[in-house]
């Protein structure tokens, strides 16, 4: 029995007929190179460049979006983004906390709202406190519209998000480290202050980092709860253009501003976690 | 002599498995006392009852006269009292080795920086690391970071302190600067429970050896008699296994 199963394993089985590893090595990455080369062929021989060129970098279609690309646009733009990380950042906080919490009802209250949040999509919750809250609560006002309510509404939906974050990160803290703290005789809630949460948020500033990425791409949102033309980010000057010059070249330009942002931030995310990793 | 520590009757359980099933001991005060025995016996959950990093689920440790398992105690003030030291260390890796025994005695004795830091130099000084109070844990040896462990807990001024097998994750060449460290503290008169391995080191430095295995005090009393002369049958067959581990019986 041992002896017919070594012979499977052997180095000679399967006879002269099959390919050492090497070849079928080889041969599979010049199949899937020919695949590639083919599919490019196909893509250079099928679109008529001219037209692309006409439709997506006719830059002169796109010459009214400056300077308020970066003056309003791109302002508006990290303004939505940023104040509403802030407010994720401190909700998504206390509501891991309280998810971690002893307190029993803390932790159901956290659970409840964090699969709301996560559930329902950021427009949904935009358009509820845009347009909802003002007419059920009589004489609600949101004195810095639209800023606030764009604050509130995506900050609202990243707090779910970062609360799971921060809870994974609290998590990951080894055990020992709040036993320390507390054999030094601090209290459960110092030793989370001072111990556990600097370890805990330091873990998960990458995960957090691209949460920033996403709520640039989310304030795009904003569009749907009527915005004035000072109000107006990156999306809205970019499809407004396009349409008054009935050309496509406004939005390259609204996203290739967003990749201004945004790439830098994922470098960055990058040069953190390899530095996380380096320090483990 | 007072007693410092005084565990009576003390259960322990975690769900259905009973770990500790009754222990009685007494720990005078300038008192060391190594607490040997196979793993799983108990020995370290019993430290751990000791500052109730584990809630026993019966019977009293009593402190200097505190009983900390009292439902009204200050839990916090009371740990205070009993200085830990982990066999995984658990330094705080993201503050340096000033600020790691530093930090516990501003932010709960409320002692300002000066104050603070002199302590710390102190007692890292003390325990030799004196020149690494500016590095970060990662940068230290495992026998340092220890030594820096247990200058954390001393700066808190205990009473009595805790090892929970302080030596258990070192590399062997590091093991002796630790020990160093403890057999001082123990000259200086620092009451001491050291759950502990090094079988060498409980002989020449406890006042009482206290072996455990299931969850029983099976066999306490001078190290000499329980290391050198142990009466019980599962006592000579640990320190058989521990002392001379390569002329056992297979059978064994």
């Amino acid at each position: 029995m041992a002896d017919s199963s070594t012979t499977l394993a052997g180095p000679a089985s399967g006879g002269a007929r099959k390919l050492s590893p090497r070849k079928r090595r080889q041969l599979s990455l010049a199949a899937q190179s020919l695949v590639l080369v083919a599919l490019l062929a196909i893509l250079i021989l099928t679109v008529d460049g001219s037209k692309i060129q006409k439709s997506f970098f006719d830059f002169k279609a796109a010459q009214n979006m400056f300077p308020a690309l970066f003056t309003v646009a791109l302002k508006n733009t990290i303004i939505y983004a940023v104040s509403a990380y802030v407010l994720g950042f401190v909700l998504g906080l206390i509501l891991a906390l309280m998810r971690l919490s002893s307190f029993a009802p803390y932790r159901w209250i956290s659970l409840a709202y964090i699969e709301i949040f996560r559930g329902l999509p950021a427009l949904l919750v935009l358009m509820i406190i845009g347009f909802g809250l003002p007419i059920a609560f009589d004489g609600l006002q949101f004195p810095l519209d639209p800023y606030d309510k764009v604050a509130i509404g995506l900050g609202l939906v990243a707090a779910a998000y970062m609360a799971e974050t921060f809870r994974a990160g609290v998590q990951a803290v080894p055990p020992g480290q709040l036993e320390a703290a507390r054999s030094l005789g601090m209290s459960h809630s110092r030793a989370m202050f001072s111990i556990v949460l600097p370890q805990a948020v330091r873990l998960v500033i990458p995960p957090l980092t691209n949460e920033l990425i996403v709520l640039f791409k989310d304030s795009s949102l904003v569009s749907v709860i009527g915005i004035t033309l000072a109000g107006r980010e990156l999306t809205k000057l970019g499809s407004d253009e396009a349409i008054k010059v009935a050309n496509s070249t406004p939005f390259v330009v609204a996203g290739a501003t967003y990749l201004l942002i945004t790439i830098p931030l994922g470098i960055l995310v990058r040069r953190l976690e390899a530095k996380q990793r380096k320090s483990r | 002599m007072s007693n410092a520590v005084e565990i009576v009757d003390l259960h322990k359980s975690f769900g259905e498995l009973q770990v500790l099933k009754g222990i009685n001991a007494s720990v005078k005060t300038g008192e060391v006392i190594c607490i040997i025995g196979p793993s799983g016996s108990g020995k370290s959950t019993l430290l751990r009852c000791v500052n109730l990093l584990e809630q026993p689920n019966a019977g009293q440790v009593i402190v200097h006269g505190v009983d900390l398992t009292h439902r009204d105690v200050d839990i916090d003030a009371a740990r205070r009292r009993l200085g830990m030291v982990f066999q995984s260390f658990n330094l705080f890796p993201h503050l340096s080795v000033l600020d790691n025994v530093t930090i516990s005695q501003r932010k709960v004795l409320g002692r300002g920086r000066a104050e603070a830091e002199k302590i710390a130099r102190n007692n890292l000084e003390k325990v030799g690391v004196g020149e690494k109070a500016r590095a970060f844990p990662a940068q230290l040896s495992g026998g340092q970071q220890q030594r820096v462990a247990i200058a954390r807990a001393l700066s808190m001024d205990p009473q009595v302190m805790l090892f929970d097998e302080p030596t258990s994750a070192l590399d062997p060449e590091l093991v002796g600067e630790v020990l160093t460290v403890m057999r001082q503290l123990a000259d200086e008169g620092m009451t001491m429970l050291v759950v502990t391995h090094e079988m060498q080191f409980a002989k020449e430095v406890a006042d009482k050896v206290l072996f455990m295995d299931g969850g029983y005090v099976i066999e306490q009393g001078p190290a000499a008699q329980v290391i050198g002369a142990p009466q019980h049958e599962r006592t000579k067959t640990f320190l058989r296994r521990v002392l001379d581990p390569t002329h056992l019986d297979v059978t064994e």
